[in-house]
Protein backbone atom coordinates (compact mmCIF):
# COMPACT_ATOMS: atom_id res chain seq x y z
CA UNK A 1 0.00 0.00 0.00
CA UNK A 2 1.52 3.39 -0.62
CA UNK A 3 0.17 6.68 -0.19
CA UNK A 4 0.80 10.27 -0.76
CA UNK A 5 1.67 12.71 2.50
CA UNK A 6 2.97 15.79 0.55
CA UNK A 7 2.52 17.45 -2.49
CA UNK A 8 3.69 19.73 -4.59
CA UNK A 9 2.16 23.36 -3.17
CA UNK A 10 2.87 21.54 0.37
CA UNK A 11 6.59 20.86 0.02
CA UNK A 12 6.45 24.37 -1.65
CA UNK A 13 4.80 25.68 1.50
CA UNK A 14 7.00 23.87 3.74
CA UNK A 15 10.27 25.64 1.84
CA UNK A 16 8.89 28.64 2.27
CA UNK A 17 7.96 28.58 5.51
CA UNK A 18 11.53 27.09 6.65
CA UNK A 19 13.37 30.00 4.84
CA UNK A 20 11.68 32.44 7.08
CA UNK A 21 12.08 30.06 10.07
CA UNK A 22 16.01 29.89 9.13
CA UNK A 23 16.25 33.95 8.71
CA UNK A 24 14.24 34.66 12.05
CA UNK A 25 16.60 32.17 13.90
CA UNK A 26 19.58 33.55 12.69
CA UNK A 27 18.94 37.24 12.58
CA UNK A 28 19.04 37.74 8.88
CA UNK A 29 21.34 35.97 6.51
CA UNK A 30 24.98 37.61 6.62
CA UNK A 31 26.81 34.41 7.29
CA UNK A 32 24.25 31.65 5.85
CA UNK A 33 25.63 28.69 4.27
CA UNK A 34 23.07 25.82 2.87
CA UNK A 35 24.97 22.30 2.50
CA UNK A 36 22.48 20.02 0.91
CA UNK A 37 23.10 16.12 1.33
CA UNK A 38 22.91 14.27 -1.57
CA UNK A 39 20.91 13.15 -3.74
CA UNK A 40 18.03 14.83 -3.12
CA UNK A 41 19.40 17.35 0.21
CA UNK A 42 21.18 19.37 -2.88
CA UNK A 43 18.11 20.67 -5.06
CA UNK A 44 16.45 21.56 -1.25
CA UNK A 45 18.98 23.13 -0.47
CA UNK A 46 18.96 25.46 -3.52
CA UNK A 47 15.12 25.86 -2.99
CA UNK A 48 15.58 26.78 0.37
CA UNK A 49 18.65 29.49 -0.74
CA UNK A 50 16.31 31.27 -3.68
CA UNK A 51 13.33 31.48 -1.21
CA UNK A 52 16.08 33.41 1.32
CA UNK A 53 16.97 35.86 -1.38
CA UNK A 54 13.64 36.59 -2.52
CA UNK A 55 13.28 38.01 1.23
CA UNK A 56 16.97 39.33 1.78
CA UNK A 57 17.95 40.60 -1.86
CA UNK A 58 21.87 40.98 -0.91
CA UNK A 59 22.07 37.15 -0.63
CA UNK A 60 23.66 35.48 -3.55
CA UNK A 61 22.40 31.78 -3.56
CA UNK A 62 25.04 30.60 -5.62
CA UNK A 63 27.94 32.02 -3.60
CA UNK A 64 25.77 30.41 -0.36
CA UNK A 65 24.75 26.58 -1.08
CA UNK A 66 26.73 23.57 -2.10
CA UNK A 67 26.60 20.06 -1.11
CA UNK A 68 28.05 17.49 1.25
CA UNK A 69 28.62 13.80 0.29
CA UNK A 70 28.83 11.54 3.50
CA UNK A 71 28.95 8.50 2.01
CA UNK A 72 32.62 7.89 2.91
CA UNK A 73 31.71 8.62 6.84
CA UNK A 74 28.54 6.57 7.15
CA UNK A 75 29.24 3.70 10.05
CA UNK A 76 27.70 0.98 7.94
CA UNK A 77 29.86 1.18 4.99
CA UNK A 78 31.04 -2.62 6.21
CA UNK A 79 27.58 -3.52 6.27
CA UNK A 80 26.61 -3.09 2.56
CA UNK A 81 27.77 -3.27 -1.14
CA UNK A 82 29.83 -0.19 -1.97
CA UNK A 83 27.98 2.90 -2.61
CA UNK A 84 28.29 4.92 -4.94
CA UNK A 85 30.01 8.38 -4.03
CA UNK A 86 28.11 11.58 -4.39
CA UNK A 87 29.75 14.87 -5.00
CA UNK A 88 30.78 17.08 -2.63
CA UNK A 89 31.19 20.92 -3.48
CA UNK A 90 31.34 23.53 -1.23
CA UNK A 91 30.70 27.65 -1.66
CA UNK A 92 33.25 29.62 -2.84
CA UNK A 93 34.46 31.68 0.45
CA UNK A 94 34.23 28.06 2.41
CA UNK A 95 32.74 27.04 5.58
CA UNK A 96 34.50 28.39 8.17
CA UNK A 97 32.94 30.92 10.73
CA UNK A 98 29.80 30.60 8.74
CA UNK A 99 26.43 29.31 9.52
CA UNK A 100 25.77 26.28 7.82
CA UNK A 101 22.00 24.78 7.74
CA UNK A 102 22.40 21.41 6.57
CA UNK A 103 19.50 20.09 4.77
CA UNK A 104 18.33 16.58 3.86
CA UNK A 105 15.21 15.33 2.37
CA UNK A 106 14.26 12.67 5.46
CA UNK A 107 15.26 12.85 9.01
CA UNK A 108 15.31 9.05 10.55
CA UNK A 109 17.82 6.92 12.69
CA UNK A 110 19.84 10.85 12.65
CA UNK A 111 23.05 8.37 11.34
CA UNK A 112 23.34 10.68 7.92
CA UNK A 113 23.31 13.35 10.25
CA UNK A 114 25.95 12.36 12.60
CA UNK A 115 28.36 11.29 9.44
CA UNK A 116 27.46 14.91 8.06
CA UNK A 117 28.67 16.54 10.98
CA UNK A 118 31.83 14.27 10.42
CA UNK A 119 32.45 15.32 7.14
CA UNK A 120 31.83 18.95 7.46
CA UNK A 121 34.32 19.06 10.59
CA UNK A 122 37.00 17.89 7.61
CA UNK A 123 35.90 20.68 5.46
CA UNK A 124 35.86 23.73 7.72
CA UNK A 125 34.83 24.88 11.17
CA UNK A 126 31.80 26.68 10.65
CA UNK A 127 30.31 29.22 13.89
CA UNK A 128 27.26 26.87 14.29
CA UNK A 129 25.10 24.09 12.37
CA UNK A 130 21.77 23.66 12.03
CA UNK A 131 19.16 21.16 10.19
CA UNK A 132 16.52 21.71 8.18
CA UNK A 133 14.67 18.66 7.24
CA UNK A 134 11.59 18.41 4.82
CA UNK A 135 10.10 15.49 6.58
CA UNK A 136 11.07 13.87 9.74
CA UNK A 137 9.73 10.34 10.65
CA UNK A 138 11.14 9.63 14.03
CA UNK A 139 12.56 6.69 15.55
CA UNK A 140 15.81 8.38 16.29
CA UNK A 141 18.90 5.92 17.31
CA UNK A 142 21.19 8.84 17.96
CA UNK A 143 20.52 12.38 20.51
CA UNK A 144 20.44 14.41 16.73
CA UNK A 145 17.51 16.82 16.44
CA UNK A 146 16.30 18.98 13.58
CA UNK A 147 16.17 22.92 13.92
CA UNK A 148 13.56 23.25 10.86
CA UNK A 149 11.28 20.59 10.07
CA UNK A 150 9.03 20.76 6.83
CA UNK A 151 6.45 17.96 8.35
CA UNK A 152 6.34 15.51 11.20
CA UNK A 153 5.12 12.41 9.83
CA UNK A 154 4.25 9.64 12.30
CA UNK A 155 5.39 6.26 10.97
CA UNK A 156 6.36 2.60 11.72
CA UNK A 157 10.20 1.38 11.55
CA UNK A 158 8.93 -0.98 8.55
CA UNK A 159 7.35 1.56 6.30
CA UNK A 160 9.41 3.46 3.68
CA UNK A 161 9.35 7.60 3.23
CA UNK A 162 10.41 8.55 -0.01
CA UNK A 163 10.86 12.05 -1.52
CA UNK A 164 10.46 13.13 -4.81
CA UNK A 165 11.44 16.45 -6.21
CA UNK A 166 11.27 17.80 -9.77
CA UNK A 167 15.02 18.14 -10.24
CA UNK A 168 15.72 14.45 -10.02
CA UNK A 169 12.48 12.78 -10.08
CA UNK A 170 10.58 15.35 -12.42
CA UNK A 171 8.24 16.06 -9.75
CA UNK A 172 7.92 16.93 -6.25
CA UNK A 173 5.99 14.93 -3.57
CA UNK A 174 6.52 12.68 -0.38
CA UNK A 175 5.28 9.02 -0.66
CA UNK A 176 4.97 6.74 1.98
CA UNK A 177 5.19 2.67 0.91
CA UNK A 178 3.69 0.60 3.73
CA UNK A 179 4.51 -2.54 1.83
CA UNK A 180 8.11 -2.10 2.32
CA UNK A 181 9.53 -4.68 4.63
CA UNK A 182 12.88 -1.82 5.29
CA UNK A 183 12.96 1.36 6.86
CA UNK A 184 13.42 4.62 4.57
CA UNK A 185 16.37 6.37 3.65
CA UNK A 186 18.85 8.33 6.32
CA UNK B 1 34.83 -6.22 -8.02
CA UNK B 2 36.36 -8.50 -5.54
CA UNK B 3 40.03 -7.93 -7.09
CA UNK B 4 41.75 -5.70 -10.13
CA UNK B 5 44.01 -7.84 -11.63
CA UNK B 6 44.16 -6.93 -15.47
CA UNK B 7 42.38 -3.79 -16.91
CA UNK B 8 40.97 -5.84 -19.39
CA UNK B 9 38.73 -7.20 -16.88
CA UNK B 10 37.23 -3.49 -16.49
CA UNK B 11 34.20 -2.92 -18.19
CA UNK B 12 33.34 0.47 -19.39
CA UNK B 13 30.94 1.09 -16.73
CA UNK B 14 33.26 -0.31 -14.16
CA UNK B 15 36.26 1.87 -15.34
CA UNK B 16 33.77 5.25 -15.37
CA UNK B 17 32.84 4.47 -11.95
CA UNK B 18 36.43 3.83 -10.48
CA UNK B 19 37.41 7.28 -12.31
CA UNK B 20 34.42 9.78 -11.02
CA UNK B 21 35.50 7.66 -7.76
CA UNK B 22 38.52 9.23 -8.58
CA UNK B 23 37.95 12.45 -9.23
CA UNK B 24 35.44 12.97 -5.88
CA UNK B 25 39.21 11.50 -4.33
CA UNK B 26 41.02 13.84 -5.51
CA UNK B 27 38.71 16.89 -4.73
CA UNK B 28 38.79 15.49 -0.75
CA UNK B 29 42.88 16.09 -1.45
CA UNK B 30 42.69 19.39 -2.08
CA UNK B 31 41.32 20.46 1.46
CA UNK B 32 43.73 21.35 4.72
CA UNK B 33 42.45 18.26 6.15
CA UNK B 34 43.16 14.99 3.51
CA UNK B 35 42.58 12.06 6.16
CA UNK B 36 38.80 10.40 5.80
CA UNK B 37 37.85 7.93 8.12
CA UNK B 38 36.47 5.48 5.57
CA UNK B 39 38.50 2.47 5.70
CA UNK B 40 39.42 2.81 9.56
CA UNK B 41 39.99 -1.02 10.70
CA UNK B 42 40.75 -2.33 7.71
CA UNK B 43 44.41 -3.74 6.77
CA UNK B 44 45.83 -2.80 3.49
CA UNK B 45 49.47 -4.73 2.72
CA UNK B 46 52.14 -3.63 0.38
CA UNK B 47 53.60 -6.86 -1.12
CA UNK B 48 56.42 -5.86 -3.36
CA UNK B 49 58.84 -8.26 -4.50
CA UNK B 50 60.12 -5.47 -7.34
CA UNK B 51 61.64 -2.46 -6.65
CA UNK B 52 59.11 0.32 -6.90
CA UNK B 53 59.48 4.37 -5.27
CA UNK B 54 56.13 5.56 -6.82
CA UNK B 55 53.74 3.06 -6.73
CA UNK B 56 54.76 1.62 -3.28
CA UNK B 57 54.54 4.88 -2.09
CA UNK B 58 51.44 6.06 -4.17
CA UNK B 59 49.38 3.10 -2.53
CA UNK B 60 50.75 3.54 0.68
CA UNK B 61 49.08 7.36 0.80
CA UNK B 62 46.15 6.33 -0.63
CA UNK B 63 45.74 3.81 2.35
CA UNK B 64 46.64 5.95 4.70
CA UNK B 65 44.63 8.52 3.10
CA UNK B 66 41.36 6.58 4.08
CA UNK B 67 42.84 5.90 7.37
CA UNK B 68 43.75 1.85 6.55
CA UNK B 69 46.61 0.00 8.32
CA UNK B 70 49.44 -0.53 5.81
CA UNK B 71 51.82 -2.91 6.18
CA UNK B 72 54.74 -2.29 4.17
CA UNK B 73 56.51 -5.38 2.79
CA UNK B 74 60.06 -5.62 0.88
CA UNK B 75 61.37 -8.83 -1.00
CA UNK B 76 64.45 -7.56 -0.04
CA UNK B 77 65.02 -8.11 3.25
CA UNK B 78 62.43 -10.78 4.54
CA UNK B 79 62.06 -14.33 4.37
CA UNK B 80 61.67 -14.41 0.86
CA UNK B 81 65.42 -13.88 0.08
CA UNK B 82 65.61 -16.81 2.26
CA UNK B 83 63.46 -18.98 0.09
CA UNK B 84 59.80 -18.38 1.24
CA UNK B 85 57.54 -18.99 -1.42
CA UNK B 86 54.17 -16.60 -2.43
CA UNK B 87 52.04 -19.20 -1.25
CA UNK B 88 53.77 -19.16 2.32
CA UNK B 89 53.84 -15.67 2.29
CA UNK B 90 50.69 -15.09 1.94
CA UNK B 91 49.25 -17.73 4.26
CA UNK B 92 51.03 -15.64 6.96
CA UNK B 93 49.55 -12.49 5.57
CA UNK B 94 46.17 -14.20 5.49
CA UNK B 95 46.63 -15.25 9.43
CA UNK B 96 47.65 -11.46 10.05
CA UNK B 97 44.06 -10.31 8.59
CA UNK B 98 45.24 -8.54 5.23
CA UNK B 99 41.56 -7.18 3.71
CA UNK B 100 43.83 -6.01 0.77
CA UNK B 101 46.87 -7.38 -0.58
CA UNK B 102 48.66 -4.63 -3.28
CA UNK B 103 51.21 -6.80 -4.96
CA UNK B 104 54.04 -6.48 -7.04
CA UNK B 105 55.79 -9.15 -8.96
CA UNK B 106 58.23 -9.82 -11.67
CA UNK B 107 56.50 -12.91 -12.52
CA UNK B 108 53.64 -12.20 -15.32
CA UNK B 109 50.29 -13.81 -13.35
CA UNK B 110 51.49 -13.68 -9.87
CA UNK B 111 48.58 -11.54 -9.00
CA UNK B 112 45.88 -13.84 -10.24
CA UNK B 113 47.72 -16.94 -8.48
CA UNK B 114 47.60 -15.03 -5.35
CA UNK B 115 43.70 -14.28 -5.89
CA UNK B 116 42.62 -17.10 -7.12
CA UNK B 117 44.39 -19.93 -5.17
CA UNK B 118 42.59 -19.81 -2.53
CA UNK B 119 45.30 -18.98 -0.11
CA UNK B 120 43.74 -15.72 0.99
CA UNK B 121 40.00 -14.13 1.38
CA UNK B 122 41.12 -10.18 1.10
CA UNK B 123 40.95 -8.35 -1.95
CA UNK B 124 44.19 -8.19 -4.45
CA UNK B 125 45.05 -5.54 -6.25
CA UNK B 126 47.91 -5.90 -9.13
CA UNK B 127 50.34 -3.34 -9.11
CA UNK B 128 52.40 -4.49 -11.58
CA UNK B 129 53.03 -8.04 -12.43
CA UNK B 130 56.21 -8.61 -15.04
CA UNK B 131 55.88 -7.66 -18.42
CA UNK B 132 51.38 -8.89 -17.96
CA UNK B 133 49.20 -5.97 -16.38
CA UNK B 134 49.73 -2.79 -14.19
CA UNK B 135 45.70 -1.77 -14.11
CA UNK B 136 45.76 1.43 -11.77
CA UNK B 137 48.58 2.84 -13.83
CA UNK B 138 46.48 2.67 -16.59
CA UNK B 139 43.23 3.80 -14.52
CA UNK B 140 45.66 6.95 -13.32
CA UNK B 141 46.36 7.65 -17.54
CA UNK B 142 42.85 7.26 -18.34
CA UNK B 143 42.00 9.91 -15.46
CA UNK B 144 44.55 12.39 -16.70
CA UNK B 145 43.97 12.39 -20.45
CA UNK B 146 39.88 12.55 -19.41
CA UNK B 147 40.65 15.56 -16.62
CA UNK B 148 42.42 17.60 -19.54
CA UNK B 149 40.98 16.52 -23.10
CA UNK B 150 37.27 15.50 -21.44
CA UNK B 151 36.63 18.52 -19.49
CA UNK B 152 36.65 16.20 -16.46
CA UNK B 153 33.36 15.11 -17.92
CA UNK B 154 31.80 12.65 -14.74
CA UNK B 155 30.52 9.68 -16.14
CA UNK B 156 32.51 10.39 -19.30
CA UNK B 157 34.54 8.25 -20.93
CA UNK B 158 37.86 9.23 -23.71
CA UNK B 159 35.42 8.73 -26.65
CA UNK B 160 37.35 10.14 -30.32
CA UNK B 161 40.23 10.83 -28.61
CA UNK B 162 43.77 9.48 -30.14
CA UNK B 163 46.44 8.35 -27.66
CA UNK B 164 49.74 7.33 -29.25
CA UNK B 165 52.07 4.69 -26.95
CA UNK B 166 55.70 5.47 -27.47
CA UNK B 167 58.70 3.22 -26.73
CA UNK B 168 59.10 -0.43 -25.01
CA UNK B 169 56.04 -2.35 -25.75
CA UNK B 170 56.97 -5.37 -26.09
CA UNK B 171 58.28 -4.87 -22.19
CA UNK B 172 55.95 -2.73 -20.75
CA UNK B 173 52.79 -3.85 -18.69
CA UNK B 174 51.85 0.09 -18.52
CA UNK B 175 51.08 -0.12 -22.31
CA UNK B 176 48.89 -3.30 -22.26
CA UNK B 177 46.98 -2.06 -19.09
CA UNK B 178 46.39 1.16 -21.09
CA UNK B 179 45.35 -0.52 -24.46
CA UNK B 180 43.11 -2.40 -22.53
CA UNK B 181 41.37 0.42 -20.62
CA UNK B 182 41.81 3.23 -23.37
CA UNK B 183 39.78 0.83 -26.29
CA UNK B 184 37.75 0.15 -23.48
CA UNK B 185 36.82 3.76 -22.63
CA UNK B 186 36.66 4.53 -26.59
CA UNK B 187 39.69 5.67 -27.49
CA UNK B 188 41.93 5.08 -30.30
CA UNK B 189 45.35 3.58 -29.34
CA UNK B 190 49.02 3.92 -31.98
CA UNK B 191 51.75 2.09 -30.98
CA UNK B 192 54.99 3.55 -31.61
CA UNK B 193 58.29 1.16 -31.77
CA UNK B 194 60.45 -0.30 -33.84
CA UNK B 195 59.95 -3.57 -35.10
CA UNK B 196 61.99 -5.38 -32.26
CA UNK B 197 60.05 -3.98 -29.44
CA UNK B 198 56.74 -4.75 -30.74
CA UNK B 199 55.36 -7.78 -29.24
CA UNK B 200 54.49 -10.96 -31.36
CA UNK B 201 50.52 -10.85 -32.01
CA UNK B 202 50.10 -7.30 -32.18
CA UNK B 203 47.87 -8.09 -35.22
CA UNK B 204 45.27 -8.95 -32.98
CA UNK B 205 45.12 -6.06 -30.65
CA UNK B 206 43.02 -3.28 -31.59
CA UNK B 207 45.86 -1.00 -32.25
CA UNK B 208 47.46 0.76 -35.07
CA UNK B 209 51.23 0.30 -35.22
CA UNK B 210 53.94 2.51 -36.55
CA UNK B 211 57.50 2.82 -36.57
CA UNK B 212 58.84 6.26 -35.96
CA UNK B 213 57.47 9.43 -33.80
CA UNK B 214 57.89 11.66 -36.65
CA UNK B 215 55.39 9.00 -39.04
CA UNK B 216 53.14 9.21 -35.90
CA UNK B 217 53.08 12.75 -35.60
CA UNK B 218 52.15 12.71 -38.81
CA UNK B 219 49.47 10.67 -39.62
CA UNK B 220 47.84 10.53 -36.48
CA UNK B 221 45.72 13.81 -34.33
CA UNK B 222 47.39 12.59 -31.19
CA UNK B 223 45.56 14.22 -28.29
CA UNK B 224 48.08 12.18 -25.81
CA UNK B 225 51.88 11.41 -26.14
CA UNK B 226 52.62 8.28 -23.92
CA UNK B 227 56.45 7.95 -23.67
CA UNK B 228 57.13 4.76 -21.87
CA UNK B 229 60.70 3.88 -20.15
CA UNK B 230 63.29 2.00 -21.46
CA UNK B 231 63.46 -0.74 -19.46
CA UNK B 232 67.02 -1.87 -19.20
CA UNK B 233 66.64 -3.38 -16.64
CA UNK B 234 64.70 -6.18 -18.90
CA UNK B 235 66.86 -5.80 -21.58
CA UNK B 236 70.25 -7.22 -20.16
CA UNK B 237 70.96 -10.74 -20.48
CA UNK B 238 73.44 -12.71 -23.55
CA UNK B 239 73.49 -10.75 -26.45
CA UNK B 240 70.10 -9.17 -26.23
CA UNK B 241 70.20 -6.19 -28.11
CA UNK B 242 66.35 -4.47 -29.52
CA UNK B 243 68.11 -1.70 -30.72
CA UNK B 244 71.69 -0.32 -32.02
CA UNK B 245 72.35 2.52 -29.83
CA UNK B 246 70.43 4.52 -27.11
CA UNK B 247 71.46 7.71 -29.93
CA UNK B 248 69.62 5.35 -32.41
CA UNK B 249 66.56 5.35 -30.50
CA UNK B 250 66.24 8.93 -29.50
CA UNK B 251 66.90 10.04 -33.19
CA UNK B 252 63.29 7.72 -33.83
CA UNK B 253 61.57 7.87 -30.77
CA UNK B 254 62.47 10.48 -28.64
CA UNK B 255 60.60 12.91 -27.84
CA UNK B 256 62.03 16.33 -28.02
CA UNK B 257 61.54 20.02 -28.29
CA UNK B 258 61.13 19.86 -31.96
CA UNK B 259 58.67 16.76 -32.01
CA UNK B 260 56.53 18.44 -28.96
CA UNK B 261 56.12 21.34 -31.13
CA UNK B 262 54.67 19.55 -33.81
CA UNK B 263 52.32 17.94 -31.83
CA UNK B 264 48.49 19.12 -32.08
CA UNK B 265 47.95 22.11 -29.40
CA UNK B 266 45.56 20.25 -27.23
CA UNK B 267 47.92 17.28 -26.99
CA UNK B 268 49.15 16.56 -23.91
CA UNK B 269 52.26 14.26 -22.45
CA UNK B 270 53.07 12.02 -20.60
CA UNK B 271 55.48 9.42 -18.59
CA UNK B 272 54.59 6.46 -16.43
CA UNK B 273 57.71 6.95 -14.79
CA UNK B 274 60.75 6.72 -13.95
CA UNK B 275 61.99 9.25 -17.08
CA UNK B 276 65.01 8.61 -18.54
CA UNK B 277 65.86 11.89 -19.60
CA UNK B 278 67.60 12.28 -22.57
CA UNK B 279 67.17 8.90 -24.28
CA UNK B 280 62.67 8.79 -24.29
CA UNK B 281 62.48 12.00 -23.65
CA UNK B 282 64.27 15.21 -23.51
CA UNK B 283 64.45 17.88 -20.51
CA UNK B 284 62.67 20.41 -22.81
CA UNK B 285 59.89 18.04 -23.28
CA UNK B 286 59.56 16.59 -19.69
CA UNK B 287 59.66 19.80 -18.42
CA UNK B 288 57.38 21.96 -20.84
CA UNK B 289 53.99 22.90 -20.05
CA UNK B 290 52.35 20.46 -21.92
CA UNK B 291 53.62 17.88 -19.65
CA UNK B 292 51.38 16.21 -17.15
CA UNK B 293 54.37 14.31 -15.46
CA UNK B 294 53.66 15.47 -12.50
CA UNK B 295 50.12 15.42 -12.47
CA UNK B 296 50.14 11.65 -13.15
CA UNK B 297 51.99 11.30 -9.66
CA UNK B 298 49.04 13.17 -7.96
CA UNK B 299 46.50 12.00 -9.92
CA UNK B 300 47.81 8.03 -8.89
CA UNK B 301 46.83 8.64 -5.00
CA UNK B 302 43.09 9.43 -6.09
CA UNK B 303 43.29 6.73 -8.44
CA UNK B 304 44.10 3.99 -6.32
CA UNK B 305 42.52 5.80 -3.40
CA UNK B 306 39.45 4.86 -5.48
CA UNK B 307 40.19 1.31 -6.46
CA UNK B 308 40.76 0.78 -2.81
CA UNK B 309 37.04 2.14 -1.80
CA UNK B 310 35.38 0.19 -4.32
CA UNK B 311 37.68 -3.01 -3.46
CA UNK B 312 37.31 -2.66 0.24
CA UNK B 313 34.19 -0.52 1.85
CA UNK B 314 31.80 -2.87 1.34
CA UNK B 315 30.21 -5.61 2.88
CA UNK B 316 32.65 -8.54 2.75
CA UNK B 317 31.39 -10.80 0.11
CA UNK B 318 31.24 -14.38 1.33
Amino acid sequence: MTGAVMDAPDISRALTRIAHEILERNDGASDLVLLGVPTRGVPLAQRLADRIADVEPSFQPEERTGGIDITMYRDDLHRQPTRTLGETTLPPAGIDDRIVVLVDDVLHTGRTIRAALDAIKDVGRPRSVQLAVLVDRGHRELPIRADFVGKNLPTSRTEKVRVLVDEIDGEDGVIIDRSSPQGGDA
Amino acid sequence: MKHLLSAADLSRDEAILILDTAAEMAKTQEREVRKLPTLRGKTVVNLFFEDSTRTRLSFEAAAKRLSADVISFAARGSSVSKGESLKDTAQTLEAMGADGIVIRHSASGAAERLATAGWIHGSVVNAGDGTHQHPTQALLDAFTIRRHLNDDAMGGGLDGLTVAIVGDVLHSRVARSNIDLLTTLGASVVLVAPPTLVPIGVGTWPVTVVHTLDEAIDTFPIDALMMLRIQLERMTGSGVAFFPSPAEYSRFLGLDAGRLARLPERAIVMHPGPMNRGLEISAEAADSPRSVIVEQVSNGVAVRMAVLYLLLAGEVES
